[in-house]
């Protein structure tokens, strides 16, 4: 049997790499899809969790869905934005949306 | 460990998962890098499927392969012209990179018995039962079902996670939406 | 307690206060108003003077032992430590007769102001200056007004001060003359130079007693404060404390009355209008001088008995420098040509009189002779002021017929020019006698032509209510036996010179000096009386000027009405038109009234009404035995036992002999009746010598008209010595050569320094205070490019971030 540790290990890889390239990549599209991949390793997770420690309850799932729910409203969002800023600016390149800056 | 079919198949989405992920971040191709996140998160419906969800490793196809993917592909279609840029990264690669390897040395140091001395190593070492399968009722859906629509359980965030759903639809909408005038 | 509004205990505090309210109403509200400025002055004045009668009925009439009794109200005013110094009013008799005298005068002299500032011409400058002229008058009478009441001598000083300054302001008041202005700043100079001696004196009184209260010092517990005053010793000559505050007060007195030698401000005074003259010499200034010392009599005399003969130091003063000037005046007045500088000079001489009475002790005499002769030189000097302001108008008449040729009415044996030959016009050379030249060419005074009784005469039928007022005020002056107040008071003081001096076989050297220098100044005063009037009224006129003086404001046939006795012009002017010019052809009395005696009439009242106590302000202080005019006093000398009890212990009267008021008698009417012989029987005619001239030679009168070079001693003593030091050593040396050069290097040094300092300014404590907000700048700015509003960035330093934290909390876990 894989121990629970191995899943989570492997979501926290895939958590890492997720942050690596939210944190590096300059398209604002793939950003997004870092933390798509982030939220699929918190999904792991859950799971995870679920299955080996409480399988008698249901809630682990329940939070699984939920996230997914959060994961699909995120992105339908996040891309409107990025589509938006693309349509105004002519970019979607994340260090040129620095409106925010002093 | 022993060797098992399991294990392998762990293996197998394992590394699709992660082998996956790490070219989404890595392709300068962006399209290219939405087509692997198809994969990585392929990877992880399987991994679903071996923690006996079938449900959620469904929902994975379903919702994520099959909408976000399109979405973000349809994005960058949308945005074609930032599909291949000069430079992938931005000037904080390197710094980003650290950060990722140390967080994952953290997690992983934290994560696995190597210290004994963590309190929760005992439940991370848990193996299951002879049949983990067995011990699980293969009615999870309908389970889930129940659990979700319970005044009891959790009708509340269900109708809040509704609520955001048609938000963030209209939201999306109004944002995205070209400018009339 | 209920509050009786007429109390005199509190009614004192009003007294000066109309005059001073009026003061400061003119000066902020009316200061363009002639008319507002007459009214308020004037029922300010009114105002005063019904309350001191007030106060003066009450408790002249009242009370039974007024006197040991006073009333009086007193404020804490300042705390000194253990001390409190109080402010406060008093009426004593002394204060009394003083609220009778002052007042009444000052009143007059208001009335008499409105008259003499109509006449001048009804411009806006004019306007202004009237009103200033009132503001000052009313400062002047408030002032007087709290010195009488004054119950110590600092508030008495106070009032002695803005006196000073009022003088100042007065007489400098026509400030396009020069000489008013040199006049002024001579007044107040001099009057400074005893001032200052006086207020040593306050102070040093202060310093040994704690008081200054009048009757703390003087009445309370029988006088112990003066005794100790007596006996202690004074830091200088050996003599008693008591003495040298008493001389350093009579020394202000010296200044403030005028007396030698420190007279010399006052006949340059004449330089003010007359209604000042009058007010500084009649009412307020001079009489505040003698006030004070009567005042502060008990103090002078302590520690001796100037009725036995022992004089203390302030008494011998009082009397050698009183009876000096006395007699010393009464000679200058002799020889002056100006009709006020003649009163000047008897003001002096009078003063003289009242101090050294006072010198010999004869108290009530010097008080009494206070009040007479405020009232008849008060009336003396506003007579002078009309007679001088006709002097004006006929001036103003004959130039104006010259230049309309009439030329055909009586005066051609009168050459042209109001003047006629002795007329100095512009640019010529002054006649010889009319300047007071010194050697070096300092013109010391010149007798303004309207002054000048030389062009005087006859003016008896042009003004003759004036010369029968002037005659009255005169003929008191000089003492004129038995119906003139001034002779009762002078006799009361040679009375009690001789009597005392001589009598029961006593010789008190200091009352027979001065009973000498009196009978003699007395015999003088009486012999320059009588020439200014004959001089001045008697006689042909000796000018155009004064063939054409009038007091009348302008509007009536001149010529007709020459014809008219004097005694019907009134009634001819308003009832006939026949003697008035066209435009008031016709109208009402009223209005001609007012046309023709708008000057004249404010200017006779007072005359009118000061006669009267000129001649019976004596009757009240004739002596019990004398004679037949016991009937108007009964068996008492009401002024003495009146005034007497103000200072306690109670004066001896000495018995009533007929010696002293035979010297007075010959005094008066010798002196009067050489003036006859000399002025009366032959009036001198234009041009002519003046007979004493003929008489005495040309040195002696040249030294008669010029003080007896005592003015020219004076410039050439200090005023010439202290100019060159002034000049040459303060002003060239030590001043520009010696402190401006150190004041100069003081100054370069100061700017070295200054360099310095800013250059270390600019390096040290601008580096650091510019440098802090510099750091704080360059700290910003590193920091504000953490916000770059890269979200990555963020994120990262979120990220980094948490792993130490949690980095740092599982290390703490282990």
């Amino acid at each position: 049997m894989v121990p629970l540790y191995m899943y989570l290990l492997v979501a926290a890889a895939l958590f890492c790499i997720g942050v690596f390239g939210v944190l590096s990549r300059r398209n604002a599209i793939a950003i997004l899809m870092g933390i798509e991949l982030m939220l699929n390793a918190v999904n792991i997770n859950l799971v995870a969790f679920w299955r080996y420690l409480k399988p008698d309850e249901i809630n682990g799932q329940v939070f699984a869905a939920f996230v997914f729910v959060v994961a699909a409203a995120e992105a339908a969002v996040g891309l409107a934005l990025i589509i938006s800023v693309y349509r105004n600016r002519n970019t979607v390149e994340a260090e040129d949306i620095n409106l925010l800056k002093w | 460990m022993e060797f098992t079919y399991e294990t392998v198949a762990f293996f197998i989405f394992a590394l699709t998962t992660l082998g996956s992920g790490i070219m989404v971040v890595t392709d300068e191709n962006l399209f290219h890098a939405s087509l692997y996140l198809l994969f990585s998160l392929f990877g992880v419906s399987g991994l679903f499927v071996l923690l006996v969800a079938p449900f959620l490793a469904a929902v994975q196809v379903l919702v994520y392969m099959g909408a976000i993917g399109i979405l973000i592909i349809f994005a960058i279609m949308l945005t074609r012209g930032m599909m291949k840029m000069d430079q992938v990264y931005n000037s904080q690669r390197v710094a980003a990179a650290v950060v990722a390897v140390l967080l994952f040395i953290a997690l992983a140091v934290t994560l696995t018995p190597i210290v004994d001395e963590l309190e929760f190593g005992e439940d991370l070492n848990a193996e299951l039962a002879e049949d983990p399968v067995a011990d699980v009722t293969y009615e999870t859906v309908n389970e889930l079902g129940k659990v979700i629509t319970d005044r009891n359980g959790f009708v509340l965030p269900f109708e809040v996670a509704s609520l955001l759903l048609t938000a963030a639809m209209i939201g999306a909408i109004v944002v995205a939406r070209e400018d009339e005038a | 307690m209920d509050f009786n509004p007429l109390d005199p205990n509190y009614l004192p505090w009003l007294i000066p206060v109309p005059p001073l309210i009026s003061f400061a109403l003119i000066v902020l509200f009316v200061g363009r108003s002639k008319f507002w400025s007459h009214i308020l002055a004037l029922t300010a004045v009114i105002i005063s003077w019904v309350i001191s009668w007030g106060v003066y009925l009450q408790v002249a009439y009242g009370i039974e032992n007024f006197g040991a009794a006073v009333y009086g109200n007193s404020i804490d005013w300042l705390d000194l430590g253990e001390t409190t110094f109080k402010m406060g009013v008093v009426v004593d008799p002394l204060t009394a007769i003083m609220l009778f005298m002052v007042p009444l005068a000052i009143l007059m002299i208001f009335i008499y102001s409105i008259g003499y500032m109509n006449a001048y011409p009804e411009d806006d400058a004019h306007q202004k200056r009237s009103a200033r002229f009132f503001a000052y008058l009313s400062l002047f009478a408030g002032a007087m007004l709290t010195l009488v009441v004054a119950d110590n001598l600092l508030l008495l000083f106070v009032g002695w001060e803005v006196m000073g300054l009022c003088s100042y302001l007065l007489i400098g008041f026509l400030i396009e003359k020069k000489s008013a202005n040199q006049a002024a700043v001579k007044a107040f100079m001099t009057t400074r130079v005893a001032d200052v001696l006086m207020l040593v004196g306050i102070g040093y009184l202060y310093a040994m007693t704690g008081t200054l209260n009048f009757r703390e010092i003087m009445y309370v517990n029988h006088g112990e404060m003066l005794e100790m005053l007596a006996e202690a010793d004074a830091p200088l000559f050996g003599m008693s404390a008591a003495a040298l505050i008493g001389i350093l007060l009579v020394m202000g007195t010296v200044g403030k009355s005028s007396q030698f030698p420190l007279h010399v401000w006052l006949p340059d005074a004449m330089e003010g209008p007359t209604p000042v003259s009058a007010m500084i010499h009649a009412a307020a200034m001079v009489s505040a001088g003698v006030y004070m010392i009567i005042r502060m009599y008990p103090l002078l005399s302590a520690g001796g008995n100037p009725h036995a003969g022992d004089y203390t130091e302030p008494l011998m003063l009082m009397g050698v420098v009183g009876s000096f000037t006395a007699l010393f005046a009464a000679v200058l007045g002799v020889g002056q040509d100006d009709v006020k500088r003649v009163l000047a000079y008897s003001t002096i001489s009078q003063l003289g009189f009242m101090v050294a009475a006072l010198g010999i002790g004869a108290y009530v005499a010097a008080a009494f002779h206070l009040i007479t002769h405020a009232f008849f030189k008060a009336l003396l000097f506003m007579s002078s002021g009309a007679v001088i302001h006709a002097m004006e108008h006929g001036e103003h008449h004959a130039h104006g017929h010259d230049a309309h040729g009439h030329d055909d009415h009586g005066h051609h044996e009168l050459p042209h020019g109001a003047y006629g030959q002795l007329h100095a016009f512009e640019g010529e050379e002054i006649p010889e006698w009319n300047t007071t030249m010194v050697p070096d060419g300092i013109v010391l005074d010149y007798v303004a032509d309207p002054n000048n009784v030389r062009y005087m005469g006859g003016l008896l039928n042009r003004i003759p209510i004036t010369a029968l007022a002037f005659a009255a005020g005169g003929l008191s002056l000089a003492g004129f036996p038995l119906v003139t107040a001034g002779f009762w008071s002078k006799d009361e003081i040679l009375a009690d010179a001789l009597l005392v001096g001589l009598g029961d076989g006593n010789f008190y050297w200091l009352h027979v000096l001065v009973f000498v220098s009196l009978i003699i100044a007395a015999t003088f005063t009486a012999f320059y009386t009588g020439r200014l009037w004959l001089m001045t009224f008697w006689g042909r006129p000796r000018s155009a000027a004064a063939e054409h003086a009038t007091l009348m404001a302008g509007g009536v046939d001149d010529h007709k009405l020459a014809e008219v006795p004097y005694y019907l012009r009134w009634q001819k002017v308003l009832r006939d038109d026949e003697y008035v010019d066209d435009h008031l052809k016709g109208k009402s009395q009223l209005q001609k009234f007012f046309a023709v005696y708008r000057d004249s009439f404010p200017m006779q009242l007072p005359l009118v009404i000061l006669s009267f106590f000129a001649i019976f302000a004596g009757f009240v202080g004739i002596h019990p035995d004398f004679w037949f005019l016991k009937i108007f006093t009964g068996e008492n000398n009401y002024f003495k036992n009146f005034l007497a009890p103000t200072i306690v212990e109670s004066i001896e009267v000495p018995d009533f002999s007929i010696v002293p008021v035979l010297f007075s008698f010959a005094a008066a009417l010798g002196g009067l009746t050489a003036a006859w012989f000399v002025y009366g029987a032959q009036p001198i005619k234009a041009g002519q010598k003046d007979p004493v001239h003929n008489l005495i030679g040309d040195s002696a009168w040249a030294a008669l008209q010029n003080r007896f070079y005592l003015d020219t001693l004076f410039l050439r003593a200090f005023y010439v010595p202290f100019e060159w030091f002034g000049r040459v050593v303060t002003y060239r040396w030590i001043d520009k050569e010696t402190i401006d050069e150190l004041l100069f290097m003081f100054a370069d040094g100061a700017v070295w320094i200054g360099e310095a300092i800013k250059r270390l300014n600019y390096v040290v404590i601008d580096g650091v205070g510019d440098g802090i907000p510099r750091l704080i700048g360059m700290f910003g700015g590193w920091f504000r490019n953490i916000q770059s509003g890269r979200v990555q960035q963020y994120m990262l330093f979120v990220a980094a971030a948490a792993l130490m934290l949690g980095t740092l909390l599982v290390a703490l876990a282990l």
